[in-house]
């Protein structure tokens, strides 16, 4: 099943995607933060379409980011000949997006907490991108199939 | 491509580093390089001036998590002014206004440090 639909997902070209409403719409790009930006971007129109105002549509363009983030970081190890597939989803009263990769994956299990004071303390440049999420987006999901992860934020609307 | 920039300018004893555009992971590298710098030359009173910054993930806030601990050892400090309300909001998150001087106005950061070495 999800292998079918990353198959789909790689033939999809965002732009050749109807914008309609109920829809989903992917895109698939270079695990490069180069792309960070024009993710972010495709994302929050179609958020912007499903209603959400302005301070809804930046919360859920910085949870993509830090998730793409991750994944680009942790996942892939920065190898950019590595494919991250996003699609973008909706329906009544919930907005939702998700974020596919093959590379290692995440151990929500093992997942604490940061304690933001303490890793300045330590110097540490960052680890705070999954906090981030949580608080951003109501309702996040992890999961492992086949070698394939994804992480799905929904937002209500 | 990038939609990020760096100016440093200097005024009394303080540098000041004008960012504009979206920082992220792409771009906070540039950041980092540009902090390590002044370190570097012993320049420790900085004010990051926030004015043009459309955007912040926390790739950005890294920078700032990585080195104020090793600036104010040195007895400088970052100063971070001038936030757009959607910036703010993500250090407010992460509960930066505790750790980090966070101001609304750069004259007020530049009189703070001044004052604090007279």
């Amino acid at each position: 099943m999800k292998r079918k639909l990353l198959k789909s997902l790689i033939m999809h070209q965002p732009e050749e995607d109807s914008l309609s409403d109920q829809s989903v719409n992917h895109m698939v790009v270079a695990a490069s933060t180069g792309n960070l930006a024009s993710v972010r971007e495709f994302v929050a129109a179609r958020a912007r379409d499903h209603g959400f105002g302005q301070i809804d549509t930046e919360e859920i363009r910085l949870a993509v980011d830090e998730a793409m983030t991750n994944v680009i970081k942790h996942a892939y190890g920065y190898d950019d000949s590595k494919k991250i597939y996003i699609s973008v989803g909706s329906d009544a009263d919930s907005f939702w997006v998700a974020i596919q990769d093959n590379g290692h994956a995440f151990d929500i299990a093992a997942y604490k907490t940061p304690d933001v004071p303490e890793r300045v303390k330590q110097r540490k440049k960052g680890g705070v991108g999954v906090y981030l999420i949580k608080r951003l987006m109501d309702k996040v999901e992890y999961s492992t199939q086949n070698e394939h992860n994804e992480i799905k934020m929904i937002k209500k609307l | 491509m990038s939609n990020f920039d760096i100016r440093s300018r200097q005024k009394e004893s303080v540098e000041i580093l004008d960012l504009s555009g979206e920082l992220d992971a792409h771009t906070a590298p540039d950041l980092e390089k540009e902090i390590t710098t002044l370190i570097d030359a012993g320049k420790y009173n900085i004010i990051v001036n926030f004015t043009s910054l459309e955007y912040i993930s926390s790739a950005g806030l890294g920078v700032f998590m990585a080195y104020i601990e090793e600036l104010r050892e040195l007895g400088g400090d970052i100063k971070l002014t001038n936030m757009k309300e959607g910036v703010y909001n993500v250090f407010d998150l992460l509960g930066f206004p505790t750790l980090y001087d966070i101001m609304d106005d750069e004259a007020e950061a530049v009189k703070k440090f001044n004052n604090a070495s007279a």
